[in-house]
């Protein structure tokens, strides 16, 4: 530690539950011996105070609190030191007080819900005499900006001292301190907001301290902890100059300012100060060199550099360097007999060792797909070669293993998982044909036989593709194909493509991929001289199984009548209910939305799960297995998106509308165009679980259930919406795909998606709070956003709250979306550009997400009558739900 | 004269000079020799247990005794009176199956003293005398397990605590005790269950008193029971803004020095002495003279560490008379500016520099 931190008081942060893996695990555990021995080494270290948080759900924290407290007041050399009594919840907070005999600190309270609460805590707080962390938090949430934290912190010592009379001497302020270098551009500025804020209160706010949940700054480091405590230093070297006086840190790890390496703390410094744009890159740059080193300077290995080319290049392949392909493969080519052969020989065997390691879960989807550009981009240059000694010598081109067809089905638009299956196929040698998305089923086979390809690929994310795809099986086989057929696609599966495409293709077989990594085992059985019948024959009875017992369950599940499921439909007390009136009826367009504002917005687990990267962000990035994939994954990303937001790659596009509403005949909903109510402009219709309710405090639930009933005489509204970030997206993946870059077509297209989702958030939390306006005080953080912790939902035709796809027709109608902003829908009601959101706003506080489920029968023929839609057409629209087959009805009917 | 005026007067008279508390009840108790039967009275004739020993059943059965005592402390120089209730506590009473009589021990002990008071104020016109009701540390602990073999384990917690304080404390205001004295501490967590209870009855009744509180330090290790310093001691305690902080019992004068010495300099409140009659001897017994003690305490108020002098175990109205005569001539302790800072406490106290 240097002098200025002489006056620090640090407060030891391991015996908290929640920051603590390991102290949670013996608090579980109920081994209160070992624990004590963690606060015993926090005081030995230097601690002066000690943090004690049992904030654990699966605990009782009051109990084990107190359990604790108590204990370590028998320990002199533990309890010599204040306790810290750390909780969110203030009836533990209390509990602590009641054991401690000192005077301790209660860490925290704040203006979070008011301040009558606030005052009454202070109160208790003086009462029991104990100082307290205020955080810099109040009716409006956590303050961000050095603006807000200051402005809340002078408003609580106000009240602190002059309503409460408590002592300023005891308020210890928290500024909240924010991760930074998380990729989010806002982050940035955190640490230089929190000490900027710190600098005011301690001019301002006499006798006041200001403190700190360190550790918070360096969150998406987690996992390098020599990069952490280099930041932790760099913070505290420059907060505590701005007057920080205490903070809650792992006393023993602290590194030592003027003893970080140079390099790695000027890169720090630039993150913890917002010094240059590019400062979490650049320490994201060096930051893996010193994960394991504590603070050491570590030169890049280039020491591959020396290695003979051949294992550069295969270096260079798996590790998805293509820093220095082009020299490597020109040394390679001069070396060899002729261009080919460096292509065949070490270019293959490097993607055979990509392939092994794949193959045995070594390596993950982003890395491959790296290689593949390492690859792509080697041949690329051996193309002229290749080119020239054809023209001088007529000498051949290799054959490819195989050759693939890959290709979106009619009516779909969606191909991210497409293109990653092609790219991982090439990789591993085979010729990938891929037609793109929308291709017509008589395209893709006109295309197949030209090619004379070995193996069909078809793709599709929405359910009418499943359709389609049985379309393409049954036309394969009327025109006398025979070569398999490779299903795949979110919505595919191996029960539909054993029981409904396969028996259309009976001169060949088709095969369910369940993701990228098993594309290529499939295909290279397929492939396989000799073992290619018996691997079929495998799939075939395992499918005709499959088939058979699915033919002798498919009476189906036990399933409600139509009418037993209305009378049990979601009991809402209407005449207690004032709807609230949109700020407006009609729609309102938005065009060049600010892409920047999304970033907040965006999930980014999903983003991970099309990577074929399973977890949850932002754990993932510390996954033990997948962790170091989906950083690197994660800081390319980052990398694109901001270029995407500055120089506006795509362009963002929204529609919004409200109507007058009302639910009619239990299961409909009518859509006015005015107040009058006195003709529907458009029709609703939604679906109704059918599933029997063995408790029937679960309701059978249909959309319609969530807006008044026209005889209640409520005035109730609907709202809709459509939104895209897809216009541009084709042309930047078309960009990089002609660069060879199938890595970065591929991040963008998924990056787009990524927005679009956010887009429909950040939407709705509007509509929320401001269009609509139902829900004005609502402030969400991004986590409950995602865990969906507002009121009122916004589903989705063709999703299981509403499976009809056909109802977006209707919500494309009502907004004019096609001419307002210009997403079109395709035959099978897939929104193109594919970057795109649509679905209904629901208000009211008891709607939910829910999933209709199979639905039988007498449903479908009430609802396609509702429909005006021929029973046969709504049966293929409805075909995944069907709780029955339909041509088993027409042959009762016509025996 | 009222309950508030003669707060006023006590916020006058401690500027002016050092101010005498009483001594030993107890031992003036013994004196008189009482037998079972003595205690039990006409009120617990049939009462299932003994009760020979629970002193503060003399404010019941024998108010007559009370009052003498409270007389000849007074008469000996006393200001304070400190009222007979050093365990009238419900949880203290349980011993004796009696936590029924908690309150009313309260109520006419203060109202005993406040007679004794009225008395030897009439007996010297102009004279004010101050009723100190006593709150004492019950005999459970809440910072210690009485169980070697679970540290964990408490048989009596804060929240016990502050409602048998609560009650007490009623009965004492009550009865009309002028200040309320929290006194003999061994553990800090029992006495800011008092404080808190002291705290919830002033607002539940719309009044405030003053504060006084006093510590034991149980050794020569220098901690309370409980294992605090004596500045940790105060740490705890000062957020109630106590008329007094001190020590008292356990220790003689010239063992209690050192501390008292510190909490003068650590401490913002009045300081208040009253040591026993030095250390027991090897029967048991405090055989310090009235002049001996008058000499060492008197020395505390010439040193200036001092606002609030008496006596604890072994003394006597002489030693009182003594210590009241030593200490009449000199000015009491100048209160120290404290300088704000955050300070807290576990065992040790801690300063923010």
């Amino acid at each position: 530690m240097t002098n200025a931190t002489a006056n620090f008081i640090n407060v030891g942060e391991r015996t908290n539950v929640t920051g603590s893996a390991r102290f949670r695990k013996l608090i579980t555990e109920g081994n209160f011996d070992e624990a004590l021995v963690v606060a015993r080494q926090q005081v030995e270290n230097g601690a002066q105070m000690i943090d004690v948080n049992m904030d654990e759900g699966m605990l009782d924290s009051e109990a084990a609190m107190v359990k604790f407290l108590n204990l370590m007041a028998a320990e002199p050399d533990i309890s010599r030191v204040p306790v810290m009594i750390d909780s969110s919840k203030w009836s533990v907070i209390e509990a602590g007080l009641k054991c401690v005999q000192g005077k301790c600190v209660v860490n925290s309270i704040s203006m979070k819900e008011g301040e009558a609460a606030f005052l009454e805590q202070a109160r208790k707080v003086k009462r029991y005499g104990a100082a307290a962390v205020v955080m810099a938090f109040d009716e409006i949430g956590q303050a961000d900006t050095a603006d807000r934290k200051f402005e809340i912190c002078e408003r609580a010592y106000k009240l602190l001292t002059e309503a409460v009379g408590f002592p300023p001497e005891d308020i210890i302020f928290d500024p909240n301190i924010f991760a930074v270098a998380t990729g989010i551009e806002e982050h940035n500025n955190y640490g230089v907001e929190f000490i900027e804020a710190t600098r005011r209160i301690k001019q301002a706010l006499p006798y006041a301290h200001v403190s700190g949940g360190v550790s918070n700054v360096s969150f998406s480091f987690r996992g390098n902890e020599p990069v952490r405590e280099a930041m932790h230093s760099v913070f505290l070297y420059h907060a505590i100059q701005a007057g920080m006086d205490m903070g809650i840190v792992n006393a023993g790890q602290l590194a030592i300012y003027d003893e970080i390496e140079p390099e790695l703390r000027e890169r720090v410094e630039d993150v913890i100060l917002n010094r240059r744009e590019d400062a979490t890159e650049r320490l994201l740059e060096i930051a893996e060199r010193y994960r394991g080193e504590a603070g050491k300077k570590k030169e890049e290995d280039l020491s591959w550099r020396e290695m003979p080319v051949k294992e550069r290049l295969t270096h260079a392949l798996v590790k998805g360097i293509n820093a220095f392909i082009e020299t490597d493969v020109e040394e390679a080519r001069r070396e060899a007999e002729r261009p080919l052969h460096v292509i065949e020989g070490p270019l293959m065997d490097g993607m055979n060792v990509v392939g092994d390691l794949f193959g045995s879960g070594k390596m993950f989807l982003p890395q491959v797909v790296k290689s593949a550009r390492v690859m792509k981009q080697a041949v690329a240059y051996l193309l002229p070669y290749m080119e020239e000694e054809k023209r001088l010598t007529g000498a051949t081109q290799k054959e490819a293993q195989a050759k693939i067809l890959m290709a979106t089905v009619k009516g779909d638009v969606h191909d991210i998982g497409k293109n990653i299956v092609g790219v991982v196929l090439q990789c591993n040698n085979f010729e990938v044909i891929d037609l793109g998305v929308m291709v017509p089923a008589q395209k893709i086979l006109d295309v197949a036989r030209e090619e004379n390809v070995d193996i069909i690929g078809l793709s599709g994310l929405i359910t009418p593709s499943l359709d389609e795809m049985c379309h393409v099986a049954a036309e394969m086989e009327r025109q006398g194909f025979d070569v398999p057929l490779m299903i795949g696609g979110a919505t595919t599966s191996r029960i539909h493509t054993a029981v409904k495409i396969n028996p259309n293709y009976k001169a060949g077989q088709a095969i369910y991929v369940t993701d990228a990594s098993r594309a290529v085992g499939v295909a290279s059985n397929l492939m396989a001289e000799g073992g290619r019948e018996a691997y079929i024959g495998e799939i075939r009875d395992e499918y005709a199984r499959m088939a058979s017992a699915h033919a002798k369950s498919r009476s189906g599940e036990a399933r409600q009548t139509l009418a037993g499921a209305r009378a049990n439909k979601t009991k809402i007390d209407w005449a207690g209910y004032q709807p609230v009136a949109p700020s407006f009826l009609g729609t309102k367009v938005f065009d060049n939305y600010p892409l920047d504002v999304l970033v907040p917005y965006i999930d980014w687990t999903p983003f991970f799960s099309t990577w074929e990267l399973a977890g949850h962000y932002p754990q993932i990035l510390h996954d033990e297995k997948v962790g170091e994939a989906a950083r690197s994954l994660f800081a390319d990303a980052q990398e694109m998106l901001k270029q995407m937001v500055e120089e506006k790659w795509l362009t963002a596009r929204a529609v919004i509308g409200f109507w007058p509403a009302n639910q009619v005949g239990t299961d409909d909903i009518e859509i006015y165009g005015d107040e009058d109510r006195a003709e529907a402009e458009a029709v609703l219709h939604s679906l109704r679980q059918q599933m029997k309710r063995k408790n029937s405090e679960r309701a059978n639930m249909a959309l319609a259930d969530f807006i008044a009933p026209k005889e209640s005489g409520v005035p109730d509204y609907i709202g809709g919406f459509a939104v895209t970030t897809g216009f541009g997206e084709d042309e930047v993946a078309k960009r990089f795909e002609e660069k060879n870059d199938d890595y970065r077509s591929i991040l963008s297209k998924a990056l787009a998606d990524r927005l679009a989702e956010a887009f429909a958030e950040h939407m709705h939390a509007r509509v929320r709070r401001e269009f609509w306006g139902y829900a004005r005080d609502e402030n969400l953080d991004n986590d409950q956003l995602i865990a969906e912790a507002y009121q009122g939902i916004r589903p989705a035709p063709g999703y299981p709250a509403q499976p009809d796809h056909t109802e977006k027709k209707t919500l494309f109608e009502l907004l004019d979306a096609e001419a307002s902003i210009g997403i079109k829908l395709t035959e099978s009601f897939a929104m193109w550009p594919g970057a795109a959101v649509s679905g209904f706003y629901f208000s009211h506080p008891q709607s939910e997400y829910f999933g209709v489920g199979r639905i039988d029968r007498d449903q479908v023929v009430d609802y396609a009558k509702r429909k005006d839609m021929p029973l046969a057409e709504c049966e293929r629209w409805l075909a995944p739900i069907l709780n029955y087959n339909p041509a088993d009805v027409e042959d009762e009917a016509a025996a | 004269m009222t309950r508030e005026e003669r707060i006023a007067k006590l916020h006058t008279l401690i500027k002016k000079r050092v101010l005498v508390l009483d001594g030993a009840m107890g031992t003036m108790i013994q004196g008189y020799k009482l037998s079972e039967e003595d205690f039990r009275g006409e009120r617990l004739k049939n009462h299932a247990h003994d009760v020979k020993g629970n002193n503060e059943l003399i404010s019941i059965v024998r108010p007559d005794i009370l009052l003498d005592i409270h007389l000849e402390y007074y008469r000996a120089g006393a200001d304070f009176a400190e009222t007979n209730t050093f365990s009238a506590t419900r949880i203290a009473q349980a011993d004796y199956h009696l936590e029924d009589l908690a309150y009313e021990m309260n109520v006419e002990s203060a109202r005993i003293a406040r007679k004794a008071a009225d008395i030897a104020e009439s007996e010297t016109p102009g004279r004010v005398c101050f009723v100190a009701g006593v709150l004492g540390p019950t005999n459970r602990t809440a910072s210690i397990s009485p169980l070697v073999n679970d540290p964990g384990f408490r048989n009596v917690n804060f929240d016990q605590l502050r409602e048998a304080y609560k009650e007490s404390t009623r009965g004492l205001i009550e009865g009309g005790a002028d200040t309320i004295l929290v006194e003999t501490i061994f553990d800090t967590l029992n006495a800011k269950a008092a404080l808190f209870a002291v705290d919830e009855v002033f607002e539940e009744l719309g009044i405030t008193l003053p504060v006084m509180i006093s510590g034991t330090i149980t050794d020569m290790s220098g901690r309370l029971l409980s294992g605090q310093t004596p500045e940790a001691f105060w740490n705890s305690l000062k957020h109630v803004k106590p008329f007094s902080i001190g020590l008292n019992c356990a220790l003689g004068a010239k063992e209690m020095r050192p501390h008292i010495d510190t909490l003068s300099r650590v401490s913002d409140a009045h300081v208040s002495a009253h040591p026993n009659a030095g250390l027991p001897n090897e029967m048991g017994e405090y055989d310090q003279s009235p002049e001996m003690m008058a000499d060492l305490v008197g020395e505390f108020a010439v040193s200036g560490l001092v606002n609030i002098v008496g006596g604890c175990c072994g003394t006597t109205p002489a030693h009182i008379k003594a210590i009241a005569d030593a200490v009449k001539a000199d000015k009491p302790r100048a209160l120290p500016e404290i300088e704000p800072k955050l300070r807290l406490s576990g065992l040790e106290a801690f300063t923010a520099s």
